[in-house]
């Protein structure tokens, strides 16, 4: 298919007005795909994509974020922030129960903060400049800060920071509590059946506090292990929602096409992934800066958006992908340049020395871009070996820095304080662990900047910090940035209001519905 | 015959205990660490969340320490506790234990009627059209790979006729009952069960063609056809039931490995059984589960060679239990 298909059965079937403004119906069943299986679905345990992408019905946090990344109400149903940017006060919404029907309340709010601390990596990181939570009453929370942190309001979604039911939770091992595998949230869906290899159903939460709301009465989510057999299970009919990253890119355009078929590449905003190529600044050829620039040059990165991602995504310009705060075009630029790529290998004294590269081994779309990366960068004389690995393995050549050059993409979260820093800044160096900065870049003027931009305020400070960090990483080329990566989800145009969020299927379904 | 098993079982143990230390330390030597691989898929890995990852899988204590504490478990039909998944190892098999069996048995169980149908026909009548015919169509399913016979068989009968459902075990959300359940079951089945025993079907079309015609010049056979029996007869019970012989070795030797289910098969058809479980925990280093699958195994073959001993005994008298 092309392009121009592409686009309009993205424009036509997007997040469009016209779903908006029909009313929805009640009751149906979606069924959606989910790859891989989830290892479990306390969301506040075990933290990856499937997991979320499940237990986002399940379980909320105390706020969403729109597609431009605003905080939306959800648990909290207001915030306010001090002069001094340092108390956030937030007011919980009243009515709200558990699926047990136990209320929730501003305790379990404190105790959630209190386990996810321990629990979720992410979670406490993000938390680390909290002073202490408090709650003067039962629907009113109070957090307290060190210093004031920019990107606080960006940490509440149900993926970063899930509540936990604190009547089920306190005073229990939590490893082994009985409700990780029967999952009690307040969320629109209530858990019903997991039949592990095959697959895990969801059911209407009656009592939920939206009146009306979910429309739909249940959720399948199918277990297909396989990419093809996932693309024939949407084509036969069997599923309905095959969210972004399901099918491999190259069946995309061809299910696109399918009768009563509508695609977005919406709902990623908030992730907004971004790929590029690790490249080990400490040793070999790419210790030098003009190596990795002739990097950047070599690679014809519009190829890999057309041809490898079937036109989904965009060309990254840098560290920040462009959905994200205080992204800036206003960078050095490095178009598609074999010319360049040669006279600067040339400048640099590169002699054929051997380069490794690890593609990531998530999928025929990974190894087929790590060909094309192989051959342009063999174009202009750079003599590639390829490596190959699986995931696992993979990982731990990259966190042990034994490669050269090696395929990633990684979640943003919406603020480089919470998304980008970690991959740059000299103090995230730390061998034996993988997405942080395995690279080995340091820069002591990066370091302080990403220290600054955390804490500056007002806005328009973190901005100008934020802009000048991204300059100075595009000039030193730390890794070679690639694509802001598209997952386009491909759904029955039945279903509709399926994506309404930056969050996307993440998110959970409350404002889906059938139009049967 | 009873001191005969209980050498035979015996020596078990010991083959098993073998087996348990040599996976444990070859599983260790892949590249790849469990407590990174979950750190990573939690968009975060820092120093304190993989130490406590590691803490939590037992992994931050010493090697020998480890096998000691797993070998223990064993010696008390523990298999251990899966980290990742949250549950004990044992239940983790037994949940995918019925979708395993029911595809591999009847897989086994085509394989093995069609195998010795074929192969005895073949060989009756050996060097003509049919006997080639066989033979060809027997190493066109050994010969092509299983993933892409399966992935032809779901374009065809699934997206080209819609007859059969091209996943999964059962209709999900159908909530079907009794009789509707069991058709809406075998339907789900007969695609992944015939790819798979028609791949194993040709083994023992050439097996029994190749035994059977051996069989057939011995003298005992000129002797039956002399004393002027049917050659239906002859072809059963004197050809056939000697000819047997390496069939049941090889069935044996297969029987024992059907526990593993069916890696290809079963992701390609996403079938809940225990091939896929082993794949995902080998992909995920989930150690304890993959051992777990392992061990599951090896006692399977070890059961499945003692049966086979067993059989041989009915199958030709003259082998004695030799203790």
């Amino acid at each position: 298919m092309s392009k121009r298909v592409l686009l309009g059965l993205l424009l036509a079937c997007g997040l469009t007005a016209s779903a908006l403004a029909q009313e929805p119906k009640m009751g149906g069943t979606i069924n959606a795909v989910i790859q891989p299986e989830p290892p479990g679905l306390m969301l506040a345990m075990v933290q990856n994509g499937p997991v979320q992408m499940v237990s986002g019905n399940i379980f909320e946090g105390l706020l969403r974020y729109s597609p431009k990344l605003e905080p939306v109400p959800e648990l909290a149903e207001s915030w306010s922030v001090s002069e001094d940017a340092k108390t956030y006060t937030f007011k919980l919404r009243k009515g709200v129960t558990w699926h047990d029907g136990k209320p929730f309340t501003a305790a379990d709010v404190l105790f959630s903060v209190e386990m996810l601390k321990q629990t979720h990596a992410r979670a406490r990181n993000n938390l680390a400049q909290v002073d202490k939570v408090e709650a003067p009453d039962d629907y009113t929370v109070v957090f307290t800060l060190k210093q004031p942190f920019g990107p606080f309001l960006g940490i509440f979604e149900v993926g970063s920071m899930p509540m936990v039911p604190k009547h089920l939770y306190d005073g229990t091992d939590w490893k082994t509590n009985p409700y990780n595998n029967a999952p009690v949230g307040t969320g629109p869906f209530m858990f019903k059946e997991w039949q592990k290899g095959s697959f895990i159903r969801l059911v209407k939460n009656p009592n939920y506090y939206e009146k009306g709301k979910p429309y739909l009465d249940e959720i399948y989510w199918q277990i297909i292990p396989d990419a093809a057999a996932r693309s024939v299970a949407y084509e036969t009919g069997k599923v309905d929602v095959l969210p972004g990253g399901s099918v491999e890119n190259f069946d995309v355009p061809r299910l696109s096409k399918l009768k009563d078929t509508c695609v977005t590449g919406a709902g990623w905003e908030f992730f907004s992934p971004l790929a590029w190529l690790w490249l080990n600044n400490r040793q070999g050829p790419l210790a030098d800066k003009r190596v990795r620039q002739a990097i950047m040059y070599a690679i014809d990165r519009d190829f890999a958006k057309d041809v490898i991602w079937n036109g989904l995504g965009k060309v990254a310009t840098g560290p920040s992908a462009s959905t994200i705060k205080y992204y800036t075009d206003d960078v050095p630029k490095y178009p598609y340049d074999p010319a360049k790529a040669k006279a600067l290998l040339k400048e640099a004294g590169y002699k054929g020395e051997k380069i490794r590269i690890l593609p990531l081994a998530y999928g025929e779309t990974w190894q087929r871009w790590g060909e094309a990366v192989k051959q342009n960068l063999m174009d202009v004389g750079m003599n590639i070996e390829t490596i190959a690995t699986d995931v696992a393995g993979g990982n731990q050549k990259i966190g042990d820095w034994d490669y050269d050059i090696a395929f990633t993409y990684l979640y943003q979260y919406g603020d480089p304080a919470l998304g980008v820093g970690r991959n740059y800044v000299s103090s995230a160096i730390a061998k034996g662990q993988v997405f942080n900065n395995v690279e080995g870049y340091s820069n002591p003027e990066i370091d302080k900047l990403f220290a600054d931009g955390a804490v500056a305020t007002p806005d328009s400070k973190r901005k100008e910090i934020y802009e000048k960090a991204q300059k100075i990483l595009v000039e030193d080329v730390p890794v070679a940035w690639m694509l802001e990566l598209q997952f386009p989800t491909i759904m029955r145009c039945k279903v509709k209001n399926l994506i309404t969020t930056g969050i996307g299927v993440n998110d959970g379904f409350k404002d889906a519905w059938l139009d049967k | 015959m009873l001191s005969f098993v209980a050498q035979r079982v015996v020596k078990g143990v010991i083959v098993l205990l073998a087996i348990v230390v040599l996976n444990f330390f070859l599983i260790r030597l892949a590249p790849g660490d469990p407590a990174v691989v979950m750190a990573g898929e939690a968009g975060a890995s820092d120093q304190v969340f993989v130490q406590q990852l590691r803490e939590k899988f037992g992994l931050d204590k010493p090697l020998p320490e480890q096998l000691f504490i797993y070998v223990k478990g064993i010696a008390t039909l523990d298999l251990g506790f899966s980290f990742r998944q949250q549950a004990p190892v044992s239940k983790l098999i037994l949940e995918r234990l019925p979708a395993t069996l029911l595809l591999t048995l009847t897989a086994f169980a085509i394989s093995l009627a069609l195998g010795v149908l074929f192969g005895t026909f073949a060989a009756r009548f050996a060097g003509t059209f049919l006997d080639t015919a066989i033979t060809i169509f027997a190493l066109i399913f050994y010969a092509m790979p299983i993933f892409w016979v399966a992935l032809m068989g779901i374009l065809l009968f699934s997206v080209a006729v819609d007859w059969l459902p091209s996943f999964g075990y059962e209709t999900v959300g159908a909530n079907l009952t009794g009789l509707a359940h069991l058709i809406d079951v075998a339907k789900h089945l007969i695609m992944p069960a015939m790819t798979l025993g028609l791949f194993f079907m040709a083994t023992y079309t050439r097996m029994t063609r190749a035994s059977m015609l051996e069989v057939k010049r011995l003298d005992f056979v000129k002797t039956a056809r002399a004393k002027g029996l049917p050659d239906a007869v002859i072809q059963r019970r004197h050809v056939l039931r000697n000819a047997l012989l390496p069939v049941v070795t090889l069935a044996g030797v297969h029987a024992g490995t059907l526990i593993g289910g069916a890696v290809i098969t079963e992701t390609v058809f996403a079938w809940p059984g225990i091939g896929r479980l082993m794949y995902d925990a080998l992909l995920q280093r989930d150690y304890n589960l993959l051992l777990g699958v392992f061990v599951t195994c090896s006692v399977m073959v070890l059961i499945f060679n003692l049966i086979t001993d067993l059989v041989y005994r009915l199958v030709d008298p003259r082998i004695e239990f030799a203790a």
